[in-house]
């Protein structure tokens, strides 16, 4: 019974010792455990996977995926940062440029601004092709100039009174309709997604005039075209005490970790700890620091529950970068079995 | 950019010797992301003897992809397995996905009310 528990523990839970972290990779392959069946089946799979959505704001997406492996999760999170397509200003054609941000800084920086266009509506471009045509690019204009204001008073220092136009902000970037692109997207409004990014400062005299055009492209060329601001995972936290726990030594463990974890309860006049709600943890490992209670407590993570966090960069939801990280995954597959059977074919 | 590929997107190498059931697949324009959760889908299968993936180098984006069988096995079949397990893995956590999704937004929707 003991060496059963003791497998399904090396199986189920990554665990994090005082000095190093054990069974971290996956084992349950088939062979590796006798007297356990661990070839794939999908409807075993299909049971035991779950998906609950814990929190979901304007950008924000949190879930968490149960039953699933840490190959596949980590396949999603690696497409979600580098290969979901977006659009991205790409080349910049400098017409006028007389401020103080050198041409290039200034292409770099317009280049990292996210522009809400959804990208299932172009294409890619061709390769070799300068000009682009209407279904592939997206073009904007930014043409400002900063003049004096003759209404300010003579001894104002502030230049927001001084001067018309000296900020430069995404706002004032228009879109440009290319071609027959006004009967494609008729009520289509394309912008960059937030009005208040500040891209370069001007004087009176200065101004900047450039065209840009927008193209599709993945995050694994450059990462302004990555749609999420960060995604990442992490896995469930399992924290089991070993022993019952009194008195002093439960208000030290209730502050060994963070906030919420651990609850002291008071059963018969006794403080005694319990674990409330182990998710919350951020595991800092605290509780090896202390000598008495290193040992009363098990530190473990499961190993097939991931927290995903996904945080978008307000081009497309949360929810739908994920459904096309899964379906990119899909068609990664797919161009393989393909590949398959053309060969087979021959 | 995205969209390019010259050439086969996959090759095969096989040693001299063998009769098919020792492949290493040369998958080009991939890396970890699809390697890992294939080989994984590829070990669950309780034909294969042996699978492991390796980038050969951080420059080039290819992966050597290597299944052996047991038995006389070829090794395209736990290949061929592998992707289409994965498919259907996929698409079962998109619909698992798809579905948590509405109905979350349908509980909000209710207590909203």
């Amino acid at each position: 019974m003991a060496a059963r528990r003791a497998t399904d523990e090396m199986r189920d839970r990554v665990v994090l010792g005082e000095f190093g972290v054990r069974n971290v990779h996956t084992t349950d392959f088939p062979g590796n455990y006798p007297g356990y069946d661990d070839a794939w089946d999908q409807r075993r799979f299909e049971e035991a996977f779950r998906v609950d959505v814990i929190r979901e704001e304007e950008d924000t997406l949190e879930f968490d995926m149960v039953g699933i492996d840490a190959a596949i999760a980590n396949a999603f999170r690696r497409i979600l940062l580098a290969e979901v397509p977006t659009m991205a200003v790409e080349k910049v054609f400098v017409y006028n440029n007389t401020s103080i941000v050198q041409d290039e800084i200034l292409a770099h920086r317009l280049g990292l601004i996210p522009i809400r266009a959804d990208p299932r509506l172009f294409e890619y471009r061709n390769q070799g092709d300068q000009e682009g045509t209407e279904i592939d690019t997206l073009q904007f204009q930014l043409k400002i100039k900063c003049k004096r204001n003759p209404q300010a008073a003579k001894e104002s220092s502030d230049p927001d009174e001084l001067y018309f136009n000296h900020k430069v902000y995404s706002k004032h970037m228009t879109w440009v309709p290319l071609g027959n692109q006004t009967d494609l997207f008729p009520d289509a409004d394309f912008r960059p997604v937030h009005d208040d990014i500040l891209i370069a400062l001007l004087r009176p005299g200065q101004e900047i005039d450039v065209l840009m055009h927008c193209v599709k492209g993945i995050g694994k060329d450059h990462a302004k075209f990555s749609p999420v601001a960060t995604a990442s995972y992490r896995l469930l936290p399992d924290i089991t005490l070993l022993q019952p726990i009194e008195d002093e030594a439960a208000e030290t463990l209730q502050k060994c970790f963070s906030p919420g974890v651990i609850e002291v309860q008071n059963i018969n006049g006794k403080k005694v700890a319990r674990v409330a709600n182990a998710r919350l943890d951020t595991f800092s490992r605290e509780v090896f620091r202390h000598e008495g209670l290193k040992n009363l407590v098990r530190l473990a993570r499961v190993r097939n529950h991931y927290i995903f966090s996904v945080e978008s960069t307000g081009i497309l939801p949360p929810d739908v970068l994920v459904s096309e990280a899964i379906k990119i995954l899909m068609g990664k597959c797919q161009r393989f079995l393909n590949e398959l059977d053309s060969v087979a074919m021959e | 950019m995205a969209g390019s590929g010259s050439g086969p997107a996959l090759e095969t190498i096989q040693a001299d010797g063998t009769d098919g059931n020792c492949v290493t697949f040369v998958l080009h324009d991939e890396d970890h992301t699809l390697g890992n959760s294939l080989r994984y889908m590829v070990m669950k299968n309780p034909d294969v003897e042996f699978c492991g993936y390796c980038i050969t180098h951080p420059s080039e984006s290819k992966i050597n992809f290597r299944i052996q069988t047991r038995g006389a096995l070829p090794a395209v079949e736990p290949f061929r397995k592998g992707l289409n397990d994965l498919m259907g893995v996929c698409q079962h956590v998109l619909n698992t996905f798809e579905r948590s999704m509405k109905e979350f937004r349908a509980q909000k929707e209710e207590e909203m009310q």
